[in-house]
Protein backbone atom coordinates (compact mmCIF):
# COMPACT_ATOMS: atom_id res chain seq x y z
CA UNK A 1 0.00 0.00 0.00
CA UNK A 2 1.10 3.30 -0.99
CA UNK A 3 2.27 5.92 1.86
CA UNK A 4 -0.43 8.33 0.18
CA UNK A 5 -3.51 5.72 0.29
CA UNK A 6 -2.71 4.77 4.22
CA UNK A 7 -3.28 8.30 4.60
CA UNK A 8 -6.22 8.62 2.90
CA UNK A 9 -7.83 4.94 4.21
CA UNK A 10 -6.82 6.71 7.88
CA UNK A 11 -8.92 9.98 7.12
CA UNK A 12 -11.98 7.65 5.84
CA UNK A 13 -12.28 5.51 9.08
CA UNK A 14 -11.93 8.89 10.93
CA UNK A 15 -14.74 10.89 8.62
CA UNK A 16 -17.07 7.04 10.12
CA UNK A 17 -15.86 7.58 13.32
CA UNK A 18 -17.03 11.28 13.17
CA UNK A 19 -20.58 10.14 11.65
CA UNK A 20 -21.15 6.95 14.39
CA UNK A 21 -20.04 9.41 17.61
CA UNK A 22 -22.51 12.05 16.14
CA UNK A 23 -25.41 9.12 15.16
CA UNK A 24 -24.34 7.93 18.82
CA UNK A 25 -26.04 11.08 20.68
CA UNK A 26 -29.26 10.28 18.93
CA UNK A 27 -29.28 6.88 20.81
CA UNK A 28 -30.86 5.89 23.73
CA UNK A 29 -27.48 4.39 25.44
CA UNK A 30 -27.90 6.24 29.03
CA UNK A 31 -24.64 6.51 30.53
CA UNK A 32 -22.77 4.38 27.71
CA UNK A 33 -23.49 7.33 25.41
CA UNK A 34 -20.57 9.22 27.65
CA UNK A 35 -18.74 5.65 27.00
CA UNK A 36 -19.05 5.69 23.45
CA UNK A 37 -18.07 9.08 22.56
CA UNK A 38 -14.99 9.52 24.36
CA UNK A 39 -13.96 5.90 23.29
CA UNK A 40 -14.47 6.93 19.95
CA UNK A 41 -12.29 10.38 20.37
CA UNK A 42 -9.48 8.16 21.88
CA UNK A 43 -10.07 6.07 19.06
CA UNK A 44 -9.74 9.15 16.74
CA UNK A 45 -6.79 10.70 18.47
CA UNK A 46 -5.10 6.80 18.06
CA UNK A 47 -5.61 7.30 14.22
CA UNK A 48 -4.37 10.27 14.22
CA UNK A 49 -1.48 10.16 16.40
CA UNK A 50 -0.08 7.02 15.06
CA UNK A 51 -0.54 7.58 11.28
CA UNK A 52 -0.75 11.16 10.38
CA UNK A 53 1.92 12.46 13.40
CA UNK A 54 3.81 9.17 12.26
CA UNK A 55 4.56 7.26 15.77
CA UNK A 56 4.14 4.64 13.81
CA UNK A 57 7.63 4.73 12.75
CA UNK A 58 9.06 6.56 15.50
CA UNK A 59 11.32 5.90 18.19
CA UNK A 60 10.09 3.72 21.43
CA UNK A 61 11.50 6.91 23.39
CA UNK A 62 9.61 9.65 21.32
CA UNK A 63 6.91 7.63 21.54
CA UNK A 64 7.26 7.60 25.47
CA UNK A 65 7.09 11.69 25.44
CA UNK A 66 3.79 11.85 23.84
CA UNK A 67 2.39 9.33 25.97
CA UNK A 68 3.73 11.31 29.25
CA UNK A 69 1.38 14.51 28.23
CA UNK A 70 -1.54 12.22 28.24
CA UNK A 71 -0.24 9.76 31.29
CA UNK A 72 -0.26 13.00 33.70
CA UNK A 73 -3.80 14.21 32.69
CA UNK A 74 -5.01 10.57 33.26
CA UNK A 75 -3.56 10.94 36.45
CA UNK A 76 -5.70 14.88 37.04
CA UNK A 77 -8.17 13.05 35.85
CA UNK A 78 -8.31 10.20 38.06
CA UNK A 79 -7.71 12.12 41.41
CA UNK A 80 -10.90 14.74 40.41
CA UNK A 81 -12.91 11.73 39.89
CA UNK A 82 -11.93 10.33 43.45
CA UNK A 83 -12.64 13.56 44.82
CA UNK A 84 -16.39 14.37 43.58
CA UNK A 85 -17.40 10.30 43.57
CA UNK A 86 -16.21 10.14 47.60
CA UNK A 87 -17.99 13.26 48.50
CA UNK A 88 -20.90 11.91 49.54
CA UNK A 89 -19.05 8.86 51.41
CA UNK A 90 -18.72 11.01 55.18
CA UNK A 91 -20.96 10.46 57.94
CA UNK A 92 -22.37 13.93 57.98
CA UNK A 93 -22.88 13.04 53.69
CA UNK A 94 -21.83 16.68 53.01
CA UNK A 95 -19.01 19.05 53.51
CA UNK B 1 19.23 24.74 1.19
CA UNK B 2 16.42 22.92 0.81
CA UNK B 3 17.73 20.08 3.03
CA UNK B 4 18.77 20.54 6.93
CA UNK B 5 22.64 20.59 7.20
CA UNK B 6 24.48 18.97 10.09
CA UNK B 7 25.04 21.25 12.82
CA UNK B 8 27.24 21.20 16.23
CA UNK B 9 26.89 19.00 18.47
CA UNK B 10 25.20 16.32 16.10
CA UNK B 11 28.14 14.04 14.53
CA UNK B 12 25.07 12.54 12.05
CA UNK B 13 21.64 13.88 10.18
CA UNK B 14 19.80 11.24 11.65
CA UNK B 15 20.12 11.88 15.18
CA UNK B 16 19.73 15.41 14.89
CA UNK B 17 16.39 14.61 12.69
CA UNK B 18 15.63 12.68 15.86
CA UNK B 19 16.51 14.60 18.15
CA UNK B 20 14.41 17.73 16.14
CA UNK B 21 11.49 16.00 16.35
CA UNK B 22 11.78 14.63 19.92
CA UNK B 23 11.85 18.54 21.25
CA UNK B 24 8.75 19.16 19.28
CA UNK B 25 6.91 16.07 20.36
CA UNK B 26 8.06 17.21 24.20
CA UNK B 27 6.39 20.95 23.78
CA UNK B 28 3.38 18.80 22.34
CA UNK B 29 3.19 16.69 25.51
CA UNK B 30 3.06 20.27 27.24
CA UNK B 31 0.83 21.71 25.21
CA UNK B 32 -1.20 18.22 26.21
CA UNK B 33 -0.95 19.35 29.89
CA UNK B 34 -1.97 23.23 29.40
CA UNK B 35 -5.35 21.53 27.41
CA UNK B 36 -5.38 19.40 29.83
CA UNK B 37 -6.53 21.93 32.82
CA UNK B 38 -9.08 23.02 30.92
CA UNK B 39 -10.56 19.23 30.22
CA UNK B 40 -10.17 19.05 33.93
CA UNK B 41 -12.53 21.64 34.65
CA UNK B 42 -15.01 20.17 32.52
CA UNK B 43 -14.70 17.01 34.41
CA UNK B 44 -15.39 19.20 37.56
CA UNK B 45 -18.42 20.82 36.29
CA UNK B 46 -19.80 17.76 34.67
CA UNK B 47 -19.67 15.58 37.77
CA UNK B 48 -20.88 18.55 40.21
CA UNK B 49 -24.21 19.09 37.52
CA UNK B 50 -24.39 16.22 35.37
CA UNK B 51 -27.79 17.40 33.90
CA UNK B 52 -27.86 20.87 33.45
CA UNK B 53 -24.23 20.24 32.01
CA UNK B 54 -26.27 18.11 28.97
CA UNK B 55 -28.71 20.52 29.15
CA UNK B 56 -26.25 23.67 28.18
CA UNK B 57 -24.28 21.63 26.01
CA UNK B 58 -27.59 21.18 23.61
CA UNK B 59 -27.93 24.76 22.80
CA UNK B 60 -24.57 24.61 21.46
CA UNK B 61 -24.93 23.70 17.78
CA UNK B 62 -24.27 19.92 16.90
CA UNK B 63 -24.07 20.26 13.42
CA UNK B 64 -21.51 23.50 13.19
CA UNK B 65 -19.69 21.63 15.69
CA UNK B 66 -19.71 18.77 13.76
CA UNK B 67 -18.90 19.86 10.40
CA UNK B 68 -16.24 21.95 12.00
CA UNK B 69 -14.51 18.41 12.98
CA UNK B 70 -15.24 17.18 9.47
CA UNK B 71 -13.28 19.90 8.23
CA UNK B 72 -10.43 19.78 10.39
CA UNK B 73 -9.81 16.45 10.27
CA UNK B 74 -9.95 16.55 6.07
CA UNK B 75 -6.80 19.61 6.98
CA UNK B 76 -5.33 16.91 9.01
CA UNK B 77 -5.08 14.97 5.82
CA UNK B 78 -3.89 17.38 3.53
CA UNK B 79 -0.46 18.28 5.65
CA UNK B 80 0.20 14.34 6.38
CA UNK B 81 -0.05 13.78 2.39
CA UNK B 82 2.12 17.22 1.93
CA UNK B 83 4.51 15.94 4.72
CA UNK B 84 4.86 12.28 2.38
CA UNK B 85 5.53 14.34 -0.37
CA UNK B 86 8.30 16.31 0.99
CA UNK B 87 9.69 12.81 1.73
CA UNK B 88 9.86 12.06 -2.05
CA UNK B 89 11.34 15.62 -2.47
CA UNK B 90 8.39 16.95 -3.67
CA UNK B 91 8.49 20.33 -2.33
CA UNK B 92 6.25 22.23 -4.74
CA UNK B 93 2.84 19.39 -3.78
CA UNK B 94 4.26 20.13 -0.72
CA UNK B 95 3.59 24.16 -0.76
CA UNK B 96 -0.33 23.61 -2.65
CA UNK B 97 -1.15 21.13 -0.01
CA UNK B 98 -0.65 23.07 3.06
CA UNK B 99 -2.21 25.97 1.10
CA UNK B 100 -5.56 23.80 1.12
CA UNK B 101 -4.61 22.78 4.41
CA UNK B 102 -4.77 26.55 5.59
CA UNK B 103 -8.10 27.45 3.66
CA UNK B 104 -9.54 24.52 5.36
CA UNK B 105 -8.26 25.92 8.50
CA UNK B 106 -9.97 29.06 7.67
CA UNK B 107 -13.46 27.32 6.90
CA UNK B 108 -13.20 26.12 10.45
CA UNK B 109 -12.82 29.62 11.62
CA UNK B 110 -15.42 30.63 9.48
CA UNK B 111 -18.08 28.28 11.33
CA UNK B 112 -16.60 28.86 14.18
CA UNK B 113 -17.27 32.84 13.83
CA UNK B 114 -20.42 31.82 12.40
CA UNK B 115 -20.92 29.92 16.44
CA UNK B 116 -20.10 32.93 18.37
CA UNK B 117 -21.93 35.21 16.35
CA UNK B 118 -24.82 33.11 17.33
CA UNK B 119 -24.30 32.67 20.73
CA UNK B 120 -24.12 36.47 20.80
CA UNK B 121 -27.40 36.76 19.19
CA UNK B 122 -28.90 34.29 21.82
CA UNK B 123 -27.33 36.31 24.47
CA UNK B 124 -24.88 33.35 25.81
CA UNK B 125 -21.86 35.31 26.12
CA UNK B 126 -20.37 36.08 29.24
CA UNK B 127 -19.39 39.45 29.70
CA UNK B 128 -20.59 40.88 26.79
CA UNK B 129 -24.73 39.71 26.62
CA UNK B 130 -25.50 37.18 29.66
CA UNK B 131 -29.10 37.76 29.36
CA UNK B 132 -29.98 34.44 27.92
CA UNK B 133 -27.84 32.54 30.58
CA UNK B 134 -30.12 31.04 32.81
CA UNK B 135 -28.39 30.28 36.09
CA UNK B 136 -24.39 29.63 37.49
CA UNK B 137 -23.89 26.16 35.96
CA UNK B 138 -24.64 27.78 32.26
CA UNK B 139 -22.59 30.88 33.18
CA UNK B 140 -19.77 28.66 33.72
CA UNK B 141 -20.25 25.95 31.07
CA UNK B 142 -20.44 29.11 28.41
CA UNK B 143 -17.33 30.10 30.32
CA UNK B 144 -15.29 27.21 29.54
CA UNK B 145 -17.10 26.98 25.92
CA UNK B 146 -15.10 30.02 25.49
CA UNK B 147 -12.26 29.62 26.87
CA UNK B 148 -11.25 26.28 25.64
CA UNK B 149 -12.76 26.77 21.44
CA UNK B 150 -10.51 30.37 22.28
CA UNK B 151 -7.53 29.03 22.93
CA UNK B 152 -8.04 26.46 20.40
CA UNK B 153 -8.64 28.95 17.96
CA UNK B 154 -5.17 30.72 18.72
CA UNK B 155 -3.31 27.71 18.46
CA UNK B 156 -5.33 27.26 15.03
CA UNK B 157 -4.33 30.70 14.51
CA UNK B 158 -0.53 29.73 15.11
CA UNK B 159 -1.12 26.61 12.72
CA UNK B 160 -2.27 28.86 9.74
CA UNK B 161 0.47 31.32 9.87
CA UNK B 162 3.08 28.45 9.79
CA UNK B 163 1.26 26.84 7.63
CA UNK B 164 1.30 29.65 4.74
CA UNK B 165 4.79 30.54 5.50
CA UNK B 166 6.12 27.16 5.33
CA UNK B 167 4.24 26.82 1.78
CA UNK B 168 5.93 29.70 0.80
CA UNK B 169 9.61 28.58 1.69
CA UNK B 170 8.35 25.26 -0.11
CA UNK B 171 7.69 26.78 -3.49
CA UNK B 172 10.78 28.94 -3.31
CA UNK B 173 12.99 25.79 -2.64
CA UNK B 174 13.90 26.84 0.91
CA UNK B 175 12.11 23.63 3.42
CA UNK B 176 13.92 20.65 4.94
CA UNK B 177 11.57 18.20 5.66
CA UNK B 178 11.78 18.14 9.32
CA UNK B 179 10.55 21.38 9.58
CA UNK B 180 7.46 20.68 7.04
CA UNK B 181 7.17 16.67 9.64
CA UNK B 182 6.89 19.66 13.10
CA UNK B 183 4.93 21.88 11.71
CA UNK B 184 2.66 18.94 10.55
CA UNK B 185 2.74 17.58 14.14
CA UNK B 186 1.52 20.95 15.67
CA UNK B 187 -1.43 21.21 13.13
CA UNK B 188 -2.27 17.35 14.05
CA UNK B 189 -1.70 18.11 17.77
CA UNK B 190 -4.45 21.30 17.18
CA UNK B 191 -6.40 18.53 15.50
CA UNK B 192 -6.25 16.03 18.51
CA UNK B 193 -7.45 18.78 20.80
CA UNK B 194 -10.32 19.35 18.86
CA UNK B 195 -10.86 15.53 19.02
CA UNK B 196 -11.76 15.86 22.66
CA UNK B 197 -13.48 19.04 22.76
CA UNK B 198 -16.02 18.31 20.55
CA UNK B 199 -17.20 15.68 22.52
CA UNK B 200 -16.70 17.47 25.93
CA UNK B 201 -19.04 20.08 24.99
CA UNK B 202 -21.18 19.36 22.27
CA UNK B 203 -21.64 15.71 22.87
CA UNK B 204 -23.03 15.68 26.51
CA UNK B 205 -26.54 14.37 26.39
CA UNK B 206 -29.05 13.78 29.67
CA UNK B 207 -28.90 10.14 30.64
Amino acid sequence: MSPSLRLILVWAALMLLLALTVGATFLPLGHWRTVTSYGIAMAKAALVLWFFMELRSDSGLSRLAVLTGFVWIGLLFLLIVADYVTRGWTAAGAF
Amino acid sequence: MSNSALHEPFHDLARQHETDRFGMLLFLASEVMLFGGIFAAALGLRMAEPDAFAAYSQKLHLWLGTANTGVLLTSSLLVALGVEAARKGRYRHLGWLFIAAALLGLVFAGIKGTEYWLEYRAGLMPGVDASGIEDRTQRLFMNLYFVSTGLHAIHLSVGLILLVALAGRACAGRLGHVMAANVGLYWHLVDVVWIFLFPTLYLARPV
